[in-house]
């Protein structure tokens, strides 16, 4: 195995490209470091990005925020003006393990390790954040949704690597919030989660985005759960029918941590309570 | 796999060892560096026992390659005591009886430093989330956590 630490994102692309083997990018290595203890994967070439400056910078205005993909999310909890602006996006990547895992995972790791129960991306996909993307010889940005395409997948190319997540402009009375279920108070992975940001004005939601998590083989982003409140002041019965938008776009798996009918259900009690918490946020009563 | 040289700060010191390019941290600091003080628990980052900080920040160092360490600062449990004298966390853990097989300790010591630094007085609940990725089979974590508080008290009074 060889290991590579290149100074820019072209030169980390033109490494990936040139690999006959089998190429891996790592950033905080929380997970692929564990997939290499496990004997799931065995690098010919590790490509550590840590040292390309546009990926370690944290760039947080109401005009529009950009989070290089190696900030840890140790860093990310201390930007307190990331934190005032996305709360939401915040507080579920600081969900991920423990503070041992925090000084080192990334958002982009947490996205590109594709998992359906990722905590950071279901907030992401509620924030509208997109994903900077460089390849050999272009580079794209794509919205974060179109990013992972099955349990362990993802539309990136070989030869990609995404150098930094952006958050839109953020407009006066705006909120987001992320919850996510787990038996335990600490270190466990989402039975179900849900991601919600709105945006509101006289107290009436304007706009609003919601995404779910571990309730489908990728995170999910429900627009008739948005529709389901925008126009309204999240009253009883806006939230009754977010909660049952959420349900109705659940198609999750059993497995040991949650039944089908435990998930689906749950799905819609967390967007209902996240959906309050954004709406207070954004200065909502 | 040819091997290649890393030059780091391990406790304060210029450290240099020849490191095979897919090994651990956790792996050069016990057999390269000979510090045993980092522990091998699970090897992926569920349990806290190989913590180190790297760069001032809490990390598993089974998660983190040998070769990254290059150009970076480490500190270990090793760096903690004052020569003969125990670092107050460590002697309010004898005090306190915070241990039994041992296993756990160095990560736990690691990992209290790097709390009280940030955080001169947590609250018990502040403290059982700082150490939830350190895992603990001996004492119910109970000792642990009062140990913490009272090695808070004493560094709290020093300064």
């Amino acid at each position: 195995m060889r290991f590579e630490s290149p100074a820019t994102s072209k030169e980390a692309v033109a490494l990936l490209a040139s690999e006959k083997g089998h190429a891996y990018i790592l950033a905080g290595g929380t997970d692929l470091l564990v997939r290499m203890k496990m004997d799931l994967i065995e690098p010919d070439l590790i490509v550590d990005i840590k040292g390309i400056p546009a990926m370690q910078s944290i760039n947080a205005s109401s005009t529009g925020s950009r989070i290089g993909a190696a900030v840890s999310g140790a860093e990310l909890g201390e930007h307190n003006k990331l934190k005032k602006l996305w709360p939401g996006v915040v507080e579920a990547t600081n969900l991920i393990g423990s503070d041992q895992i925090q000084g080192r995972c990334t958002m982009v790791g947490n996205l590109c390790n594709a998992s359906p129960a990722a905590d950071a991306v279901p907030a992401l996909i509620a924030a509208g954040a997109k994903a900077v993307i460089v390849g050999k010889n272009k580079r794209r940005t794509v919205a974060v949704e179109k990013i992972i395409t099955g349990p362990g997948q993802t539309s990136l190319a070989r030869d990609e690597v995404i150098e930094a997540i952006t958050l839109p402009k953020r407009a006066p009375r705006s909120g987001d919030a992320y919850l996510r279920f787990i038996p335990r108070t600490e270190m466990d992975i989402a039975v179900v989660s849900a991601g919600i940001n709105l945006t509101i004005s006289r107290g009436i939601v304007t706009s609003a985005r919601v995404a779910l998590g571990a309730v489908a083989a990728t995170p999910l982003l429900v627009p008739g759960a948005a529709r389901a409140i925008i126009g309204t002041k999240l009253d009883d019965g806006a939230l009754d029918k977010l909660a049952a938008a959420c349900s109705r776009a659940c198609k999750p798996i059993d497995d040991k941590r949650g039944t089908i009918e435990y998930r689906t259900r749950v799905a819609g009690v967390l967007a209902r309570r996240a959906a309050k918490i954004a709406y207070q946020r954004a200065g909502g009563a | 796999m040819s091997a290649v040289l890393v030059s780091t700060t391990v406790n304060g010191d210029t450290v240099e060892f020849a490191c095979p390019q897919d090994e651990t941290l956790l792996d050069a600091l016990r057999n390269r560096v000979g510090l045993t003080g980092v522990k091998e628990g699970c090897g992926t980052g569920d349990c806290g026992a190989c913590s180190i900080t790297l760069n001032g920040r809490l990390v598993c160092s089974c998660l983190v390659l040998g070769v990254e360490a290059s150009g970076n600062s480490i500190e270990t449990v090793e760096g903690m005591a004052d020569g003969n004298k125990l670092h107050p966390l460590q002697e309010k853990f004898i005090e306190h009886a915070a241990l039994q097989c041992g296993i756990c300790t160095p990560g736990f010591l690691v990992a209290a430093k790097a709390l009280l630094e940030r955080k001169p007085n947590p609250t018990v609940e502040e403290i059982r989330y700082a150490l939830a990725g350190n895992l603990c089979r001996c004492t119910g974590y109970d000792k642990i956590v009062r140990a913490v508080q009272a090695a808070a008290k004493e560094m709290r009074k020093k300064k």
